[in-house]
């Protein structure tokens, strides 16, 4: 190593890994529901999805956390973002393909994406 | 995709309680889900809590699992890395609220009053990646420092700061730079003392291993800030942890080119490498350091000449603790105004102890300087256990002075510990509870002190031995009202007459103890008794007639057979033969025995 700048890549890689590790509670968080019924219906690639896009996206305010079972195991996959200061939106029938959309229009220009949510799959 | 990060505590503590077995367990149950793509088990520094290792914690929730046994990891696995259900069982109890909710690991007691500055990264990385210290800031000090400042801008700003040395003796770091900057010398060195002997410190060996490379870009800027090309981190080869990961921690450094020819491309050269010491306790002394750094018999010699003039292999030397180098690349990365808006009016910053004894939370914690020690043992500490009364605090270890509940609000720095007749020391803090005898502390010290004086010089030699043998009498029920005076006199002898600052300070445990618990030195010697009832030759084990039921059990349990007795007669113990090891009172169920 013999730049300043060659230091500055090595650390910019290295927080991305490590924003995990703090007690973030200003950060939004998408929370993924991993009971049983979740992980049948394939909540697991879709947890992954949302690390992978979030990590692709360099979005590291988020915190990405797992839940239980909250009752409406045939919407599963079910996923809540929580923006501090906002109700929470919970979308159903998540699967990866969804998650690219609902990164880039909810969690960074906060535009919730309406059409995933229960409340349009209630109406 | 990484989601999760397991960090386990590899420090000495946690190792001891075996963390080794539960990092392999929980890497099997990762795999055997197949999760390993997903988390990542973090192996890192002393978190702290070393009573209640081995300690993991699993982040993003931050849950802080205690205690944490091989065969509780499948559990953590199913449930909490798999399903998301923190496993409760397992939290340390304070970050369970009343109602059951959880909250985070800064809020609770422990963690809550602590500052961390020097331990910032312990707990945080892993220190056997350079990677990881490098993405918490790491080196960029160095950076800026070779590629922005002058040498004097550094001594300068450290200076401003504020930071004293953490070994002991307080000296201001910046001043001491500055000297051994100004000295005449082709040659000079930067040594790090990380030499730590106080019985029950173990703060300069957390820093090594939890976060190694602090101490190798402090060094390094030393180097430059002085013009020394050469380096020297003298630690003892009882740590075999903190010497395996400064060992490999250097290696990275020399392999990024962080150490070594050119550094950055400034021209600036230095090398580092590791000396290791016997575990002599004059070897922390900077002049007997230096004397074993050159091979020889760790004595000490007379100052002046300072290191700092002439140190090392007769060339100006910097010579400071491993905690004042973990503050150094902060100071720089934040600025002085910073690092002195912590603190006192004299003493800047904050400061790590090693709490130990009789206290719940058993650790290590660093609090901004002016904390009194009874936030450090009530809030911090979580207390006395066993709904004991706290009798005495030490610190400074064998160097130091005991502090009554008298002074329990005394805000800590370097002159209030000076004044109260203790001191900083490197930052050891033993709690003892009403069960403690006061005489048998300093006597312990004085033992402690008896063996490891180099032997050099008489009054130190000579004295610390006659000083012992004055309060062995005194705690066999031999003391006269005349030895008052003689430890006075000795005391004072040996702290004006020694030739290095082991002898100087042996006696302050003594003159502590005879400040504020003279009242126990008088029961010793004009009574003959230990009111805390732990000194053997002034104890007398009796029956309570009236509770002794003749069951037996303490007349077969004595090794010596003193106790006389027929079944379902109360017992009689013959004082002339017992040798008071106390295990009749232990096996009475009773509570027919007494000590008196």
């Amino acid at each position: 190593m013999k730049s300043l700048a060659e230091l500055a890549a090595i650390r910019d890689k290295m927080k991305q890994n490590a924003t995990i590790r703090e007690d973030g509670e200003k950060a939004i968080r998408i929370v993924v529901g991993m009971a049983t019924c979740g992980i049948a219906a394939g909540a697991r690639p879709v947890l992954n999805a949302i690390t992978a896009e979030l990590a692709k996206e360099n979005i590291n305010h988020v915190t990405v956390a797992q839940t239980g079972c909250i009752g409406r195991c045939t919407l599963e996959p079910i996923i809540d973002v929580i923006v501090p200061g906002e109700e929470p939106v919970t979308y159903v029938h998540v699967t990866p393909d969804k998650i690219p959309k609902i990164i880039s229009s909810h969690i960074v220009n906060d535009i919730p994406v309406i059409e995933y949510t229960v409340a349009a799959y209630d109406n | 995709m990484i989601r999760s990060h397991i960090m386990l505590c590899s420090g000495t503590g946690c190792v001891a309680s075996g963390c080794h077995s539960v990092s392999d367990a929980i890497e099997a149950e990762i795999k055997a889900v197949g999760l390993e793509n997903e988390v990542k088990v973090v192996h890192t520094g002393c978190f702290g809590l070393c009573a209640l290792g081995p300690i993991m914690i699993i982040y993003p929730e931050g849950s802080f699992y205690a205690e944490v046994k091989p065969e509780d990891c499948k559990e953590i696995v199913d449930e909490h890395l798999l399903k998301g259900r923190i496993v409760r069982r397992l939290l340390y109890h304070e970050t369970v609220g009343d109602d059951d909710t959880i909250t985070c690991l800064s809020k609770t007691g422990f963690y809550s009053k602590q500052l961390r500055v020097a331990l910032r990264l312990c707990g945080v990385i892993d220190p056997e990646v350079i990677d990881e210290y490098i993405g918490f800031d790491g080196y960029q000090a160095l950076g800026k420092v070779l590629t922005e400042m002058k040498q004097e801008e550094v001594i300068d700003l450290l200076k401003k700061s504020g930071l004293r040395g953490r070994g002991g003796a307080g000296f201001p770091t910046g001043l001491k730079w500055e000297f051994a900057a100004k000295a005449k010398g082709d040659q000079k060195y930067v040594c790090c003392n990380a030499d730590e002997g106080d019985p029950g410190a173990f703060m300069d060996r957390s820093i090594l291993e939890g976060d190694p490379h602090a101490v190798i870009e402090a060094m390094t800027i030393a180097g430059y800030a002085v013009g020394a090309d050469q380096g020297y981190v003298y630690v003892r080869a009882e740590y075999p942890i903190a010497v395996k990961r400064l060992a490999l921690a250097i290696e990275q450094a020399k392999e990024y080119g962080l150490l070594g020819k050119n550094i950055f491309d400034t021209g600036f050269d230095f090398d580092l490498e590791i000396r290791l010491g016997a575990g002599a306790f004059v070897c922390g002394e900077e002049t007997a350091l230096l004397t074993s750094i050159e091979g020889n018999r760790g004595e000490p010699r007379p100052r002046p000449p300072f290191p700092a003039v002439k140190g090392l292999f007769g060339c100006p030397t910097v010579l400071n603790n491993v905690e004042t180098y973990a503050n150094i690349p902060q100071i720089i990365l934040k600025g002085p105004e910073w690092f002195s808006s912590m603190g006192t009016e004299t003493s800047k910053g904050t400061k790590v102890f090693a709490l130990g004894g009789n206290v719940t939370n058993i650790g290590l914690v660093e609090i901004p300087m002016g904390t009194t020690l009874r936030e450090i043992v009530e809030d911090i500490g979580g207390g006395i256990p066993n709904g004991k009364k706290f009798k005495a605090a030490q610190t400074g270890g064998p160097s130091g002075g005991c502090i009554p509940e008298a002074h329990f609000d005394v805000p800590i720095d370097f002159e209030n510990l000076s004044a109260i007749g203790s001191m900083m020391g490197s930052g050891g803090l033993i709690v003892m509870d009403e069960d403690s005898c006061m005489v048998d502390i300093a006597k312990f010290f004085l033992s402690f002190t008896v063996d490891e004086s180099c032997g050099k010089c008489t009054p130190c030699r000579v004295g610390t031995k006659r000083l012992y043998e004055l309060l062995d009498k005194i705690t066999s029920g031999k003391g006269e009202m005349s030895d008052f005076d003689q430890l006075d006199k000795l005391c004072h002898h040996i702290i004006t007459s020694s030739l290095c600052a082991l002898g100087q300070t042996a006696p302050n445990p003594v003159l502590s103890t005879l400040t504020f618990f003279k009242d126990e030195y008088l029961a010793h010697i004009v009574d003959k008794k230990c009111p805390a009832g732990v000194c053997k030759d002034l104890l007398e084990y009796f029956i309570i007639e009236e509770k002794c039921v003749g069951c037996t059990i303490c007349a077969r349990a004595c090794p010596v057979s003193c106790i006389d007795g027929k079944v379902k007669v109360p017992h009689v113990i013959d004082q002339s033969r017992c040798i008071k090891c106390g295990v009749c009172k232990e096996k009475c169920k009773f509570d027919a025995i007494i000590i008196q």
